[in-house]
């Protein structure tokens, strides 16, 4: 494509005029004289940050929580944490009249009785949404593109830290209104505690502050909410934006974009414009989302009343995973010694999510340890170049995803006319066999995929034209892809050969200490790496083009005839191309 | 310190692949708004209309804070009141023109020439890990601490006696349970009332079939001058163990649990609300089958058979209570339950 470029903006080209000084240079002055600012911002105004549409999930957590912090102060401001009882007496007629906790009352009262407390008690639930599935969505993101590597292992740990910080957080938030259903996950979450071996009773005790429900959880779970996990987060947020801007972000490879260097757009003008623009959207979609989806209508079920519950009881949706594993469990218990050892609790809603979350915690350091790996890592990684670490996710993904969708297996039985029984049988079963037939498919795939790159480089694209030859066989037309396009498929690791794999000698042939672990490690890697297809070498490429040239000879007699092929290939001119007319 | 020297070497790892070339970045393209001034104009106003929409919004906002009251009824217009539809769209849409405006003036207009940094290992270099080591060990050796034994151990032995006072200051967050879970306010002859309302109920009142919300009379009961016996926080903590379900059925189809066989008033049974399994109130009865489900994890039990578990993940039957007729022909209590109700806990059979 020609362009005049002569005509070119002068906001484009316009260089640095020197002015007079201004106010804003004298404050720039003063403020520098005290705080050394220039320096800081030497480096970090014109920072580069990589441009993809994926590297914006992160910051949609980041602007949710902006959102979270605001509306969740403009809460406080009405909402009382006490469980002392009210007869209230606000706008809803519904409840007049009736008893309850002033937690509750005061919930009424910022829904119906203070404008726009709806409004943003709506859009602190809604942003809470929108924090908790963009950091799952993000981690997924890190994961799948190898982000996690070294050298920022400790910003995945981070990440996983603010995850459940974030998903503890929402819990307490929407137990908060002390309305029925919260109230019903409260003691539901009372039963969790009191399964803990030992000391669950004292926990139960010392947590509501004698026995369930007493007067003391609603405040203890505010504090926890505004001060304590909001004080966590937002420490772990700084942390983890200073690892962020210290590493450099990751970009994908391409032309010109390698592991030394980063190429994007600098943080002034054009990362400030559209990270600070995309906080607006945050900040309004919510605001929206508040203003026309209900969400959490607490009016609607009432006071909590330990002795009530309604038909179809759920926790928010992040909660599902362990409510699930808690359904499908079999009821097993042990007494024994005048103890008793509650397994159908304590197994699925303690030990089951802190054994996912350490794995989770500790993945990257596992994948370093397999693969003995130490290079530091800047280029992303398409998920199919690493079939086993992105089939292990996908395996995760799908227990994760069986056991939320067994969470709600009421909900499933009553839409879908089915027994709930069988649904709970055949969840105890998929939730075994499911993340198994997903590792062994999503790691097949991925390697089809793979040996489809290497296709398109070896033998070219399919260009759309068939050919007739003259014995009359037909053949579809490939054309080599071009060269950015081929440098940006190669350009990946090369995995270790089979050699490699079988042994622990390092490059400089020093024999590895030898651990118990040696032999599982082997098979692991072998796993890791033994069926990937790696991309075509130098040689291989050039032998290729070399067949292909070969076909072109072969096709000779059709070249330089109108419509040989060539023409509708995206790439070429049209023009002075007229259709074969017979 | 060797282990601290970064090491290139060591990568057993073959290098990258480089079958093809770099052919290096790309050229920049030239966008419509660069090279034609009128495009360029056109950009500009549709920025600037962006961030006029944005304060016509806002305008809006304030219109519809005066004029529109909260709390008439949350469900006017789509499910919300309008009051609350109307400031969630005035403001988000002050908000996304914004940011859509400053995305655009980003996109069309801010100069688009990628530029490129060079990134520097996370590694600090190896003389400032030196330097570092050699500033730690000084700091070390002038302390001494190294060198003096005692000192470093009764420290080390003060601060971690310190935790005991902090853990120790933690112990008034609430009672040792003792054996608060073991009991309920059932007594013997107290009289098994109607939830909600609190009237005393007739073993006659009953058809077959029927399944009855109830609750131990003192949850409702008043005191010479009119107070409530139980209020507050012993009223929930009351409630939340003592809450049961009375159910009619016919005699012939109910298996009594041994040593059960006289709990029952003409096949009226009375069962523990509260779920063996996490806690929740359980109520929903399938009146064919006796059968009782707990909406929170489906576990179902029979409350023909001893309210044993046929499905979910309970592992205990519901506590029964024991029932009697008193003399005026209500039904009441013969004793507490003989078992603590809810959740199972660590110390539950030692009782």
């Amino acid at each position: 494509m020609s362009v005049d470029t002569s005509k070119v903006a002068t906001s484009n080209s316009s260089a640095a005029i020197a002015k007079k000084p201004s106010k804003a240079g004298a404050a720039a002055n003063w403020a520098d004289e005290r705080l050394g600012i220039a320096t800081l911002a030497k480096k970090n105004l014109r920072k580069v940050f990589p441009d993809h549409w994926s590297f914006m999930l992160g910051e949609i957590a980041l602007w949710s929580f902006v959102v979270l912090l605001l509306s969740g102060v403009f809460l406080t401001l009405w909402y009382v944490p006490s469980m002392g009882e009210v007869t209230y007496n606000g706008s809803y007629d519904q409840l007049r009249g009736i008893e309850m906790s002033e937690a509750y009352a005061s919930s009424l009262k910022l829904s119906f009785d203070v404008r726009g407390g709806l409004l943003l008690r709506q859009m602190h639930h809604w942003a809470a949404m929108l924090f908790i599935a963009s950091m799952f969505i993000h981690l997924l993101r890190v994961y799948f593109t190898g982000a996690h590597r070294k050298p920022r292992e400790l910003n995945w740990v981070i990440g996983c830290l603010l995850l459940i910080l974030g998903m503890l957080e929402g819990f307490t938030g929407y137990s908060l209104p002390d309305d029925l259903l919260s109230g019903t996950g409260i003691r539901s979450a009372d039963g969790f505690m009191k399964s803990i071996p030992v000391v669950g009773t004292y926990v139960s005790f010392f947590l509501f502050g004698g026995e369930f429900p007493g007067e003391s959880i609603i405040p203890r779970l505010y504090t926890i909410h505004v001060l304590l996990i909001p004080g966590l987060l937002l420490g772990l947020i700084a942390a983890h934006m200073l690892l962020l801007v210290y590493h450099k972000h990751t970009q994908w490879p391409g032309p010109g974009r390698t592991e030394q260097n980063v190429v994007g757009f600098p943080m002034l003008p054009v990362y400030a414009a559209k990270a600070g623009g995309f906080f607006f959207i945050v900040f309004g979609l919510a605001t929206v989302m508040g203003g026309i989806l209900t969400i959490n209508p607490v009016w609607l079920y009432g006071p909590y009343d330990p002795s009530k519950v309604t038909a179809g009881s759920q926790p928010d949706w992040y909660m599902g995973m362990p409510d699930g594993a808690l359904r499908i469990m079999p009821g097993l218990e042990t007494h024994l010694f005048g103890y008793t050892l509650p397994w159908n609790v304590f197994l699925p809603i303690i030990v089951l999510p802190g054994v996912l979350f350490t794995i989770l915690l500790v993945l990257p350091f596992i994948e370093a340890w397999i693969t003995g790996d130490k290079r530091n890592h800047h280029l992303l990684e398409r998920p199919r170049n690493a079939p086993s670490r992105t089939a292990f996710m996908v395996s995760l993904m799908t227990l994760y995803g069986l056991l939320w969708a067994a969470a709600g297996n009421d909900i499933i039985a009553i839409k879908l006319h089915l027994s709930i029984n069988q649904i709970t049988y055949f969840m105890r079963g998929a939730v075994f066999v499911g993340p198994v037939i997903a590792f062994i498919l999503t790691r097949r795939w991925c390697i089809s995929l793979q040996r489809s790159d290497n296709e398109t480089l070896l033998h070219g694209y399919e260009t759309g034209v068939l050919m007739r030859s003259p014995e009359g066989g037909y053949t579809e037309r490939h054309l080599p892809i071009a060269q950015e396009s081929a440098y940006t498929l190669t350009v990946r690791d090369r995995d270790p050969v089979d050699d490699d794999v079988t042994t622990t000698v390092d490059a400089n042939g020093v024999q590895g200490p030898s651990g118990p672990l040696d032999g599982l490690r082997r098979r692991l890697r072998t796993l890791m790496y033994a069926d990937n297809i790696q991309a075509p070498t130098r040689d291989e490429l050039t032998e290729a083009h070399h067949h292909a040239d070969h076909e072109h000879e072969l096709a000779a007699a059709m070249e330089g005839r109108p419509a040989d092929g060539h023409q509708f290939d995206g790439k070429h001119e049209l023009e002075g191309e007229p259709l074969r007319k017979d | 310190m060797t282990d601290l020297q970064h090491d290139p070497q060591h990568d057993n790892l073959p290098a990258i692949n480089d079958s093809v070339s770099d052919p290096g970045l790309p050229a920049h393209l030239w966008r419509p708004t660069d090279v034609d001034p009128r495009l360029e104009k056109r950009a500009e106003r549709q920025v600037a209309s962006l961030f006029v929409l944005s304060m016509v919004c806002a305008v809006l906002f304030l219109v519809s804070y005066f004029a529109l009251k909260v709390g008439d009824n949350p469900t006017v217009f789509l499910g919300s009141g309008a009051s609350n539809v109307a400031l969630g769209l005035s403001f988000g849409g002050a908000l996304l023109f914004i940011g859509i405006g400053v995305i655009q003036w980003a996109r069309k207009l801010m100069d688009d020439h990628e530029i490129i940094e060079m990134r520097h290992p996370a590694a600090s270099p190896p003389e400032d890990r030196e330097a570092t080591l050699a500033a730690l060990s000084q700091g070390t050796e002038e302390s001494g601490i190294a060198r003096r034994p005692l000192i470093r151990n009764t420290l080390l032995g003060s601060v971690t006696i310190l935790l005991a006072p902090v853990v120790v200051l933690l112990r008034d967050l609430g009672p040792l349970p003792g054996d608060k879970l073991e009991s309920t306010v059932w007594t013997q002859g107290m009289r098994v009332v109607r939830d909600v309302v609190g009237t005393p109920i007739r073993a006659a009142d009953l058809e077959i079939g029927d399944l009855v919300n109830a609750e131990p009379e003192i949850i409702f009961a008043v005191d010479e001058e009119g107070e409530h016996v139980l209020e507050g926080v012993e009223l929930q903590v009351a409630k939340s163990k003592a809450a049961v379900i009375l159910l009619r059925m016919d005699p012939d189809d109910n298996t009594p649990g041994p040593g059960r066989e006289n709990w029952s008033v003409d096949g009226i049974l009375c069962y523990s609300k509260i779920c063996t399994h996490v806690g929740c109130p359980i109520s929903l009865n399938e009146r064919k089958t006796h059968h009782l489900l707990c909406p929170c994890h489906q576990s179902t039990f029979d409350l023909a058979d001893a309210a044993k578990v046929v499905f979910g993940p309970a592992a205990r039957p519901l506590p029964q209570l024991p029932l009697a007729v008193d003399a005026d022909g209500y039904l009441v209590a013969q004793s507490d339950f003989t078992e603590p109700v809810g959740p199972s806990y660590w110390g539950r059979d030692s009782g």
